[in-house]
């Protein structure tokens, strides 16, 4: 049932990623090139995804509990530190090269298209490796 | 050149905000590309893992199911070549891992919660990939 559900909510993720062209690094490329060819596009697709979530979330947690969980999973970080913003610097960094994020990428999978997947195995790698580093780091004895 | 896609962009930003609604609603869960992702890799705990595969395999069919009726894969150009998708892709995933979150984590999600921290890291995102691509395009000139 959960399982089902995940997949139609994943797949109606997909379709919005593909009609909405972030699917298209082309695009997304332009959209950033405010001094060039610019295409002011994904705005609409973060502005259209802000108004339906923020007015959806509210109905959400209204009801409490999730249907099919006994709570919700909600980020507990709250700190704003130089990770963050150096994660963020780095993530617009590699963004501004290849023109894909995850969430764009992952449906360009199903395309089939070689250039997605080495994006993605670039990607995994490097979420891979840092996570190692930083789970290595948290286990760690600090030194004085 | 891409063209102008007002209305398919709002409608398509409108599907990736059903799909964290609906993800919030019935599995209580963020949707975030970094976080499903990495999660499919490294599962918190039992019974983390199968709900991550289930979104993945319906984000990677979506391209399948739009073939379906619009009879050709959604439109998807990469301006880039294999070094920068490699480097692009590693960056991405040194970034996100960091930074906690990508464009549908922090970007939506996080953002339509009004948190502090993925507003941060929205913007500078945001920010470095526009000074990103304005120095590869416009400084170093290499023109897509």
């Amino acid at each position: 049932m959960k399982l089902v559900a995940t997949y139609l909510i994943g797949l109606v993720f997909g379709l919005g990623i593909a009609l909405s062209g972030m699917i298209n690094p082309a695009k997304v490329l332009n959209f950033f090139d405010i001094a060039g060819t610019w295409d002011p596009s994904l705005a609409f697709v973060m502005g259209g995804a802000l108004i339906v979530t923020a007015i959806g979330y509210r109905l959400a947690f209204r009801r409490g509990r999730p249907v099919l969980d006994r709570t919700f999973h909600l980020p507990k970080a709250s700190a704003i530190d130089a990770r963050l913003v150096g994660g963020s610097m780095i993530f617009g960094l590699g963004w501004g090269i290849a023109g894909f994020c995850p969430g764009g990428a992952l449906p360009a999978l199903g395309t089939g298209r070689g250039e997605v997947l080495l994006f993605v195995a670039a990607l995994v790698a490097g979420i891979l490796v840092t996570r190692a580093v930083l789970d290595r780091r948290a286990a760690a004895p600090r030194r004085a | 050149m891409t063209s102008f896609t007002p209305f398919a962009s709002l409608a398509g930003g409108a599907l990736i905000g059903l799909a964290a609604v609906l993800l919030m609603t019935l599995a209580g869960r963020v949707f975030g590309a970094t976080g499903v992702l990495t999660g499919a890799f490294l599962p918190t705990g039992p019974g983390d893992r199968g709900w991550r595969l289930a979104l993945l395999a319906g984000m990677v069919t979506a391209p399948l199911l739009w073939r379906l009726f619009a009879g050709a894969m959604p439109a998807l150009s990469v301006p880039v070549g294999p070094l920068a998708l490699a480097i692009g892709g590693l960056l991405v995933g040194v970034g996100v891992t960091l930074g906690g979150g990508c464009t549908s984590g922090h970007g939506v999600c996080g953002m339509a919660r009004l948190s502090p921290r993925s507003i941060v890291a929205t913007l500078t995102f945001l920010a470095t990939a526009i000074v990103t691509v304005y120095v590869i395009r416009h400084v170093i000139g290499v023109q897509p």
